[in-house]
């Protein structure tokens, strides 16, 4: 019982990064543990996908073909087959939205504590601690992690993707799938709308976030955006509360962005708003918070009132 | 029909704050709805508001203090609700998702509701794994990361789960069945000034463990925090510093050594 099975994630026929990051972060585990790395690929075009999953410190590709897209009792019948064969020490999952819909009930159904949206994992002897963040990101704590077995689900981009070759064992495991015990069944997929613009095209994006306070307030981040000659975004509660459409929301759940330069206004710089912007040449943020994460990957910053702030620079720039 | 809500009260931290030892202080912590349960009361009270005979009761582990939260549920709509306290809850730090689902199971049992409306993550802890961890222990049906919901005739629910990039899920869930609800999906209504006085005659029925059937082994926590600090910081981040006109002038300079503007 030292071996670590990892879940690899794919969408619409493509594999999700996360799972590089896994194996990443499972071929580190098992090196502590002295075990195998157990890499599970179900539903999709598995063959492909395990051919890509071969690389460095994997031991084992377990393929379940069942199912084309994500369905999480799918998932939850596979990975409990797993389990039972391969007897895990760690089920490693990404903190993915999909993740999110099946690693509780994996949980669950293992009767092992569950820690999720890991940044770190540390195994010292037989005690596992685990860090994640609480408090939006304002504080970073370690847990201890009581038993000997646990479901970890990690945050992408926290450990190093494996990118070279392996020499992993392929199985193909058939596994008789309960029908019955499927209540949900995904009938396809939207995308959000193209709007106006497309934010990932912009330059210089100006990106307002709840400290704006009200929907009137937003003049004056239009006012500084033409005056740049800018396109303005928005973190995600600008967006929920329908002030701007959803296709000018930066981050997870909204677009991914790489400008020349990405103006934070009242945005605390939470996770999945960072997943979206992290990429831009120059971040800087304006806020009145000096322990906002924002600060922590911006570039430039300002630890002022934006109502002080934005009208003084619009000045300054006309 | 019966929905069932989760609701959290949420801690955040001051913008100034000390860690002493494992844990922040209470004087620099505020407490408040968790924002995804804002819109799980929300979609609660549409429901029944569009359907008859639906009874929306909300559910909270907590102390006598989050009672302040509990009736701003109550304003906006929520029927009755259950609080859950027990004197042993009290020593634990952080309570861990198992134990959390194990509590919650036990009133799934008792109330028996067709859904239960979870927000997607409770913003302090952020486990993002309460409501699905709650449908495996009680054996509902769920989706998680809901962003639109809609009760069709036939008794199934159509939702769209949200995933990364703008893509959407289309799922058909059976009933009964959890949904972990994300922010954005409707609209959250202030409490009426009405809303506020009739949650004072709505009924907050107070629950122990025992009551519940469990003692604390059945949810002995497995996560102990061990430490908590500030992040550490990789960026070298300059701070401009001084008045707004000084500051702003320092970033037209920037803006002009960056080149995207003519100064
Ligand atoms: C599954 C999932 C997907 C998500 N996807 C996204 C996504 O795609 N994009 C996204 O943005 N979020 C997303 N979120 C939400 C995310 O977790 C945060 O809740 C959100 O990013 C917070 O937005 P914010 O920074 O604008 O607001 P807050 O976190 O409330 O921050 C507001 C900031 O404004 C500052 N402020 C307040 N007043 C002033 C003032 N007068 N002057 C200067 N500063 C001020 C405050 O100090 C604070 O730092 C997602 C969450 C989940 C669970
Ligand atoms: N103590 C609690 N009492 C009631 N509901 C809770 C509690 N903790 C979590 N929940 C629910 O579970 C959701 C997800 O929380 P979490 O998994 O802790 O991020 C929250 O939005 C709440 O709806």
């Amino acid at each position: 019982m030292s071996d670590i099975l990892i879940v690899t994630e794919h969408r619409r026929g493509e594999i999700r990064p996360v799972s590089y990051e896994l194996i990443g972060c499972g071929a580190d585990l098992a090196s502590k543990t002295g075990g195998d790395l157990h890499v599970a690929v179900i539903s999709g075009e598995v063959d492909e996908m395990a051919a890509a999953f071969n690389r460095d410190g994997v031991d084992v590709i377990h393929t379940v073909a069942d199912g084309d897209e994500f369905n999480h009792d799918i998932y939850r019948q596979a990975i409990a087959h797993l389990v039972e064969d391969v007897d895990p020490r760690f089920v490693i999952t990404p903190q993915s939205v999909n993740g999110m819909d099946y690693a509780p009930a994996v949980a669950t159904d293992m009767g092992v504590p569950l820690v999720t949206d890991a940044v770190g994992i540390s195994l010292d002897g037989e005690q596992l601690t685990v860090t994640r963040e609480m408090y939006g990101s304002k504080v970073e704590t370690t847990v201890a992690v009581a038993g000997e077995r646990a479901v970890i689900t990690i945050r992408a981009g926290e450990w190093p993707p494996i990118e070279s070759g392996g020499s992993a064992e392929i199985e193909v495991v058939d596994i008789d799938i309960d029908e019955s015990a499927i209540g949900s069944t995904v009938t396809g997929f939207a995308e959000m709308a193209a709007g106006d613009v497309d934010i990932s095209e912009a330059d210089i994006l100006v990106s307002i976030g709840r400290g704006i306070d009200e929907e009137e307030n937003l003049d004056i981040v239009h006012e500084l955006a033409n005056t740049l000659g800018a396109t303005v975004s928005a973190s995600r509660p600008i967006v929920d509360a329908g002030w701007l459409p959803k296709n000018r929301q930066v981050g997870q759940s909204g677009k991914t962005v790489s400008p020349d330069v990405y103006i934070a206004i009242g945005i605390s710089g939470a996770v999945q708003h960072v997943a979206g912007m992290k990429g831009a040449k120059t971040i800087i943020a304006i806020n009145n918070d000096s322990n906002a994460p924002i600060f922590d990957i911006a570039d430039y910053g300002i630890v002022d009132d934006l109502f002080d702030v934005v009208p003084a620079l619009t000045e300054a720039l006309a | 029909m019966k929905v069932l809500v989760t609701v959290k009260e949420v801690a955040t931290v001051e913008d100034t704050f000390e860690i002493e030892g494992t844990a922040i202080p209470e004087r620099y912590l505020e407490y408040d709805l968790n924002e995804w349960d804002d819109y799980a009361i929300e979609e609660a009270v549409q429901l029944a508001e569009a359907h008859d005979d639906v009874e929306v009761v909300s559910v909270t582990i907590g102390p006598p203090r989050v009672e302040e939260t509990i009736r701003i549920a109550l304003a906006k709509g929520v029927d009755r609700a259950i609080r859950i306290w027990d004197d042993e809850l009290a020593d634990y730090q952080l309570l861990d998702v198992p134990a959390k689902a194990n509590i919650l199971a036990e009133v799934v049992a008792q109330e028996d509701p067709d859904i239960v409306f979870t927000g997607v993550q409770a913003d302090d802890d952020a486990f993002g794994a309460t409501g699905v961890a709650l449908a495996a222990t009680s054996d509902y049906q769920w989706a998680a990361v809901v962003n639109q919901f809609e009760l069709e005739d036939d008794g199934t629910v159509s939702v769209h789960r949200e995933l990364e990039g703008g893509i959407e899920e289309l799922t058909e869930v059976q009933l009964p069945a959890v949904f972990t609800i994300q922010t954005g999906i409707n609209e959250p209504r202030y409490a009426s000034l009405r809303g506020i006085r009739m949650a004072q005659q709505k009924e907050i029925a107070e629950v122990t463990l025992a009551d519940l059937g469990l003692d604390i082994d059945a949810i002995d926590g497995a996560l102990e925090v061990t430490s908590m600090a500030e992040p550490e910081t990789e960026s070298e981040v300059t701070l401009f510093e001084g008045d707004a006109s000084s500051t702003a002038s320092q970033l037209v300079d920037l803006f002009d050594d960056l080149g995207v503007i003519d100064a």
